[in-house]
């Protein structure tokens, strides 16, 4: 039982690091109809600048956080305006392929600025961990949830509330309707980018600390995992990104748990085909017909 | 009020428009007729600025819609009620009101419309919160009508609305397009039937391929030998 909530916990850890990121991969396909394959690199350039500002400029943990979201925000609306913009109207496999080249763009810019080799991530918070009877908790799994947590709920209430979150959701349902309201469709999705790309850093920063370390590679994995959660929960809806994270922290937890650590990628990549397979629209996507 | 002159439209080869010109005057109603694919919709497109025509002028009220990006031209007064309804379906129908007035800024006028939309479409007041997608094509296309009217236009364009509706709701949608008018506000009404756009329209476009056949009156259209054999069966 102990083993059990334990696996549970970690899960949970890392589930909400896949769901902030699977955010930033469902809010871009919802808008722009595009898989962008360079988001893991964006948390990777979140966990380096977070890495920075921790080690070089030694700033608190806060605002090493507040300064990966923005240069990620940043980064996201210039990879927007140079790589995707100009390929709207192009078919769909024209911004693919773009995608994965920005991906390796900005994996080699970053092994040439500062070389292949992982750099340690300090310990933001090395204290005890919380003893519940046999139970561990450390510290950072605790702050990675319930970050995580502001974050959706944050986003949830933007989304729902503000002007901004409605012409996010108008854009994404029907662009030209959208601009028959008077919304700016670019700056729209500018926005959605940027807040992908801010939320998708602190992905980043979360899981580089969880392991410990920074490397020009290191958004591969995490990337492909939370692209795996985004299609599980249904690709484009917001709430299916946030389940399809746990599910899959909790999948890939109890893999390592109770059957060996090595088995863990192959069945959450499985999950992946299973669902191409028998419900491509994903556990909260709607099975109705795409519009043009 | 609005004043289009000598309009070319091309998708890829496809050359939709060939030289329309046209103009709506003040609290007119104009209708634009014509058969499937005589361009209507590619009219309406190119002066709400959702497609670039190649050549041509648009101009509304002095200002020229050529140069105006589709997001601006709500805010000089010109909305419309797009071909299809294009409600926004995973949104209730009090949110879609509310994009509707997206640009506005007066809260307190947009409350009080608000409340006159649910006055006029009493349905949508008892459905304000259900996902438009889930309501019936006449509800929707009563809700897209009232989303348009939120923006407080001048000028209302209406793309075929009365398209897939039953007899009954079709007839009401012409009274509340009559309505709308009397209120002060100009309509460009596009329209396959056209024997009822005519009976309520003052003056009259009939297109066919992309050009502009005939004009006039709509009273006279109504009568015309021509008009009666092609449009009114
Ligand atoms: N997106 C497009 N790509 C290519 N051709 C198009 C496109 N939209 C319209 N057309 C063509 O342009 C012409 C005019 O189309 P349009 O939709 O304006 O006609 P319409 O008068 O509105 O017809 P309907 O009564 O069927 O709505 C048609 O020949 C149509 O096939
Ligand atoms: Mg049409």
């Amino acid at each position: 039982m102990t083993q059990f909530i334990q696996q549970m916990i970690n899960g949970l850890h890392v589930g909400s690091i896949y769901a902030l990121i699977a955010l930033g991969y469902t809010m871009v396909y919802g808008i722009v109809k595009l898989i962008n394959f360079a988001h893991g690199d964006i948390l990777m350039v979140g966990a380096y600048v977070g890495f920075f500002a921790l080690t070089a400029f030694n700033l608190p943990f806060g605002l090493a956080l507040l300064a990966a979201m923005v240069l990620s925000a940043l980064l996201g609306m210039a990879i927007d305006k140079v790589a995707y913009k100009p390929l709207r109207n192009a078919p769909r496999i024209s911004a693919l392929i773009t995608a994965l080249g920005v991906s390796m763009f900005l994996q080699n810019t970053f092994r040439l600025l500062f070389g292949a080799n992982p750099r340690k991530m300090p310990a933001v918070f090395n204290v005890q961990p919380i003893l519940l009877g046999d139970l561990r908790i450390p510290p950072l799994t605790i702050i990675t949830i319930l970050l995580s947590g502001a974050c959706m709920v944050g986003l949830e209430l933007i989304i729902r509330f503000t002007k901004t979150g409605k012409a996010m959701r108008g854009v994404s349902e029907d662009s030209k309707a959208a601009k028959l309201m008077g919304i700016n469709v670019d700056r729209t999705i500018s926005i959605t980018f940027a807040i992908g790309s801010a939320l998708g850093a602190v992905g980043g920063i979360l899981y580089s600390i969880s392991y410990y370390q920074v490397e020009p590679y290191m958004g591969m994995m995490p990337g492909l995992k939370a692209f795996v959660a985004a299609v599980l929960g249904g690709i484009g809806v917001i709430p299916g990104a946030m389940l399809g994270g746990f599910v899959i922290g909790g999948v890939e937890s109890f893999t390592k748990g109770y059957l060996s650590t090595t088995w863990a990628d192959a069945i959450v990549f499985s999950i992946l085909i299973l669902v191409l397979v028998f419900k491509p629209s994903g556990i909260l996507g709607k099975n109705t017909k795409e519009k043009v | 009020m609005l004043k289009v002159e000598g309009l070319h439209v091309y998708y890829g080869a496809i050359h939709a428009l060939k030289d329309i010109s046209f103009e709506v005057r003040e609290k007119e109603i104009v209708t634009l007729i014509g058969a499937n694919g005589a361009g209507k919709t590619t009219t309406l497109h190119a002066v709400s600025g959702l497609l670039s025509p190649k050549a041509g002028s648009i101009r509304l009220d002095g200002h020229d819609l050529m140069k105006t990006p589709a997001e601006k031209i709500v805010g000089l007064g010109l909305a419309q009620v797009p071909e299809g309804r294009r409600v926004f379906a995973r949104m209730s129908v009090h949110e879609n009101l509310m994009m509707g007035a997206y640009l506005r800024k007066d809260k307190a006028a947009v409350e009080a419309d608000l409340e006159r939309m649910y006055g006029k479409f009493p349905r949508l007041r008892e459905r304000s919160k259900q996902l438009a997608g889930t309501m019936s094509g006449g509800e929707q296309q009563m809700l897209a009508i009232a989303r348009a009217l939120m923006s407080k236009p001048k000028l209302l364009l209406m793309d075929e609305p009365s398209m897939g509706l039953a007899p009954i709701l079709v007839d009401e949608i012409f009274k509340i397009i009559q309505e709308i008018n009397e209120m002060g506000t100009t309509v460009l009404l596009v329209e396959q039937n056209a024997h009822k756009a005519l009976a309520i329209a003052h003056r009259a476009y009939v297109l066919e391929t992309g050009k502009v056949l005939m004009e006039g009156d709509a009273k006279t259209l109504l009568d015309d030998e021509r008009v009666k054999h092609a449009y009114l069966g």
